[in-house]
């Protein structure tokens, strides 16, 4: 009988656990790994892009593409580590880390004006055009204390959603 | 993907938008800060959110018996239930499946061919048959149905919708009445059976992935409602097999055709088997085994009372409310998903829809200085 949570043991789960920094509870992470299998049609160990957009809520997020980037060949430690950032138990600076890279897709630790505004493309597609973009991101950048040319690291990130009432949280169902 | 931008489509999707689009911004009038364009946690959650859960692929989900045999005094007793539905009912089922095949080509294929002078009598004994054969399938998997409401008759100008779990569906409603069913083509022996013999009792078949073909059974649709004589004709608006707990969205061609539908609500009792089928995992055929071996397939089913399309309704607000009627009945959730994508993508309208609202508070929000 096909009964995969008994594929976890304690021990798999434990080392999942540690890999998110407890950020779910062991009943969580069998949760997780359920719907791990679920979206990994073929069982091949990850979750390829396609299997991502098969779900339509998804598919339809303005961020999916790029958020494909980060999931795309994860494999379910991965997975979870990715998740962990919307746990409840994860704090407000891990969760703000995870917007960070999010913005920093070439990982090199710098969020430029460019990269900002590629999100903020992803976001409003045809609806701003690119000046309307680029007046309302610097606008704002000024208004901040920041320029054109400065390039955002971690700790003004940090700094600037610090303060905010950032809430990003989703609940595992478990059953 | 194309296919889902034909104009016909575009107004199949009702309540989705509106489902889609509150959701990931909170527009409030205030004046805009860095920190409001950067935070992109709404957009991040929902994504994380359909990672984690979705309501879609929840529709599709089968659901294992709850298992209880792994008791050390149990499972004695359950290895016995499994060499009596393996070892007994099993080929008695099949048995009985294989005698009912018989007769039945050895009945309707003279039929077929000799009394084609008697179109009348021709047809009515092939209605029959399958009445009969389909009575038969019933039996090999023990079907414990019960039928609430009036039986439907045959009438022209209207049109039955049910929802859609499995393939037997359509087999335990025939064996009451001979529908003429709208099904998708399927290959192998069903497909087989769907061109000699179901055909006899009208029913329509297409492809879902071809566009071409809706037209051509909008067409059919419509010519067989008009006849007198045809036999009821049956639908399952939602397109694809759901797992009885959900309902998909329901296609609207069945509630523009102008004629009274009457709603038939399914809903199976697990109890024994679950008995939606999951045509991309199984086969039909390893599916009627799945069913043959267990003990029954309990279920009930609703005739339910015809419903008109109400002056001023569209074919969509009606179908909605049909939609309403059978999951009440059915004890069914409903979600505003297209059954359809299972086999697409979603249309990039509900992206724009999403990218629209972002930009329009961005906007707005900008002109608050």
């Amino acid at each position: 009988m096909g009964n995969t949570s008994s594929m976890l043991t304690q021990y798999d789960i434990e080392e999942v656990q540690q890999h998110c920094n407890h950020a779910f509870s062991q009943q969580e992470i069998v949760s997780l790994y359920h719907r791990f299998c679920q979206l990994d049609r073929n069982s091949c160990g990850f979750i390829s892009g396609d299997e991502f957009l098969s779900v339509p809520e998804f598919a339809v997020n303005p961020l999916s593409q790029r958020l494909l980037r980060m999931l795309d060949g994860l494999n379910f430690k991965e997975f979870v580590a990715f998740l962990s950032a919307f746990s409840s138990r994860t704090t407000l600076q891990q969760k703000i880390e995870f917007i960070f890279k999010v913005y920093d897709l070439d990982c090199n630790g710098k969020v430029t004006f460019n990269d900002i505004l590629s999100v903020l493309r992803d976001l409003t597609g045809s609806f701003m055009t690119e000046q309307q973009r680029q007046k309302v991101l610097i606008h704002v950048l000024e208004e901040a204390g920041y320029t054109k040319d400065s390039s955002l690291v971690l700790s003004d990130f940090l700094k600037i959603l610090g303060h905010s009432d950032l809430k990003m949280e989703v609940e595992v169902p478990i059953d | 993907m194309d296919r889902l931008e034909s104009s016909s489509s575009d107004l199949d999707r009702p309540s989705i938008d509106e489902y889609l689009a509150a959701d990931s911004v909170q527009c409030s009038p205030k004046k805009l800060h860095l920190r409001d364009l950067i935070d992109i946690s709404p957009a991040l959650t929902e994504a994380a959110g359909s990672i984690i859960d979705d309501s879609f692929t929840r529709c599709f989900k089968s659901n294992p018996p709850e298992r209880w045999n792994w008791n050390v005094y149990l499972f004695p007793l359950w290895c016995l239930g499994a060499v009596i539905r393996y070892g007994i009912l099993f080929p008695v089922r099949v048995a009985v499946l294989a005698a009912g095949w018989i007769f039945f080509f050895s009945a309707f294929f003279p039929v077929h061919f000799l009394l084609t002078g008697h179109d009348k009598w021709r047809r009515k004994i092939q209605r029959k048959l399958v009445e009969m054969m389909c009575s038969i399938f019933v039996a090999s998997w023990t079907g414990v149905v019960k039928y609430h409401g009036p039986r439907p008759s045959m009438r022209p100008q209207q049109v039955f919708v049910a929802n859609h779990t499995s393939m037997i569906d359509f087999i335990i409603l025939e064996q009451m009445t001979a529908f003429a069913v709208i099904m998708q083509k399927h290959p192998g022996w069903v497909g087989f059976i769907q061109k000699s013999i179901l055909e006899s009792v009208g029913c329509i078949w297409f492809n879902r992935t071809e566009s071409k073909d809706r037209e051509i059974v909008a067409r059919k649709l419509r010519e067989h409602t008009q006849g007198a004589d045809n036999n009821p004709l049956l639908i399952f608006p939602e397109g694809t097999c759901v797992n009885n707990q959900y309902t998909v969205m329901f296609k609207k061609g069945a509630f523009e055709l102008g004629c009274a539908v009457c709603p038939v609500a399914i809903k199976y009792n697990k109890v024994f088997v679950d008995a939606f089928w999951n045509s991309k995992k199984q086969s039909f055929t390893m599916h009627l085994v799945r069913l043959m071996t267990s003990w029954a397939v309990v279920c009930d089913v609703w005739y339910l009372e015809p419903q008109y399309l109400r002056p001023g309704e569209t074919p969509i607000e009606f179908a909605e409310r049909v939609r309403d009627m059978i999951a009440v009945r059915a004890g069914l959730k409903k979600v505003p998903w297209d059954g359809y994508l299972k086999y697409y993508r979603p249309s990039p309208k509900l992206t724009e829809r999403k990218q629209q609202n972002f930009a329009e508070s961005v906007l707005q929000r900008l002109e608050e200085k």
